[in-house]
Formats: structure tokens, C-alpha cells, sequence
């Protein structure tokens, strides 16, 4: 798993890609924490070239879902998601609690 | 070619990537389509991190003993280890439906587990460890 951040003026952008799985899903959290931790809660995770997200990788996305919603204070948006991953979310029942977008470019801009 | 496949590996997170390698390759090489080996996959990642985290425990030095081979019809994958055993009834199934605030993201890995294979069966035995049995039907 490669986990690379961008920080934007209103935005902040995680790439994650690779495999997210029990092993590697507490570096992907503690990329999302540095964020939140700044103050800054409108995060869009673009991932492209995410070939796998376990049961814990959802949890992290969930966690920062919640944590970046609360209060009115921001979101954490989706961008450029495999049909697998797709799957995946949907399986869960994940895939109506996020906004989805096709361009990590489309997602930047919709805060 | 084999007609079947094994891997033992030491109970660490960090070999969950190798695992995954190993059943994917093995999933395909017994006659499942890249879909299937996915699911496949997917299932084993989700049961050996459970028997890492759970079955062992943190700092608790064990082996994981990886088995795919093909019985009749169907790819049958076999995770053997002697860590604590647990019931499966006992985790409560995820409510996918719940709000945002109240959703809890437990319970997903059996879950998981369930859906991507056709069966699932464990069995604890305080000598000869536990086993769990996944099945998936081969495509026709």
C-alpha cells in the first residue's frame, strides 16, 4: 500500500493505492488523522490504483467519514473507485453514505 | 500439476500481502476466473486477520497453515491455526442499514467471509487446533 498526501487550499487529497488490508490499513488512518488534526475536514481520498480494501480499511474510511462530518465541519469524499472497490462498498452497504465522484479533479472541486 | 496447495506462514500482519499473492495464484492455477480469485482472496484475508488479531493475539508467536485444492466441484480453501477458538454465532451480523452515526463496522470480516464463498464452516478442536473450510463452486 502507498499512501500520498496533497494538501490544496480548502482541500486536502490522500492518494491510497495498492492493497489496504489489516496490516496496512493503521498507516492509511494515521494519514487521515495528520489531516484532521490540522483542523482541516474536507478530505477527498482518490483511489485510483486501490486494487483491494479489506473490513479494516472500511472501518478507517467510516471513522473518517463520521469524524470529518461532525458538526457541519466538513466531508470525506471519494474519487476514481475500481468497480472492485465499488463492489466492495456497495456489499457493505458503504456506498450510499459517501459522495462518489469520477475525477479526483471533480471531487476537489465540489467543496 | 499439484492438485493442491500449501502455505505455512508465521502469525504477523505483515504477511497478510503474501497470503493474498499465494491464494490468488492458487485460486487461479485450480481453475477459478480473476472474479472468483478476488472473492477468494478477499475471504482468506479477511479469515487470517481475524486469526491474527484474534485467534493469536498481538505478540503471540504461531503458524497459519494455508491449504486451496479442488474437491469435486468446487475450490475448497482450508486455514488451519492453534489459537484461542471463538463462536461464530456469537458475532452479530453488521446492520448495513443503520445511519452514519450509529454504524458500527464490526462483524464486517465474517460478513465478508460469507458472502464471497458459497460455504463457510469452522470447527474448534482443543488437540488438533481450529479449521475453517471455505468453499466456492469452480464455473462450469
Amino acid at each position: 500500500m502507498e499512501v500520498k498526501t496533497r494538501q490544496y487550499k480548502r482541500v486536502d487529497l490522500v492518494q491510497v493505492s495498492g492493497r489496504v488490508d489489516s496490516g496496512t490499513a493503521p498507516q492509511f488512518e494515521a494519514a487521515l488523522q495528520e489531516i484532521m488534526s490540522q483542523d482541516r475536514f474536507h478530505i477527498v481520498v482518490d483511489m485510483q490504483g486501490l486494487e483491494y480494501i479489506s473490513s479494516a480499511g472500511l472501518r478507517v474510511l467510516v471513522a473518517g467519514l463520521k469524524q470529518t462530518r461532525r458538526w457541519n465541519r466538513g466531508d470525506l469524499r471519494l474519487a476514481s473507485v475500481p468497480p472492485r472497490i465499488q463492489d466492495v462498498l456497495k456489499l457493505a452497504g458503504l456506498d450510499v453514505l459517501f459522495q462518489t465522484f469520477d475525477t479526483a479533479v471533480d471531487a476537489v472541486g465540489s467543496f | 500439476m499439484p492438485d493442491h496447495f500449501e502455505l505455512t506462514v508465521p502469525s504477523d500482519l505483515a504477511n497478510l500481502e503474501r497470503i493474498a499473492d499465494f491464494v490468488t495464484d492458487a485460486a487461479l492455477r485450480l481453475g477459478l476466473s480473476e472474479q472468483q480469485a478476488f472473492e477468494v482472496q478477499m475471504a482468506a484475508d479477511e479469515a487470517c486477520a481475524n486469526v491474527i488479531q484474534h485467534a493469536y493475539g498481538p505478540g503471540v508467536e504461531g503458524e497459519i497453515v494455508i491449504r486451496c485444492e479442488v474437491e469435486g466441484d468446487e475450490f475448497v480453501i482450508t486455514i488451519r491455526d492453534h489459537g484461542r477458538a471463538f463462536d461464530p454465532e456469537e458475532v452479530a451480523e453488521p446492520d448495513l442499514a443503520c445511519p452514519l452515526e450509529k454504524r458500527q463496522v464490526g462483524g464486517l470480516g465474517l460478513f465478508f467471509m460469507r458472502k464471497m464463498m458459497d460455504r463457510v464452516a469452522f470447527h474448534f478442536d482443543p488437540q488438533a487446533g481450529n479449521e475453517l473450510k471455505m468453499y466456492k463452486r469452480r464455473s462450469p
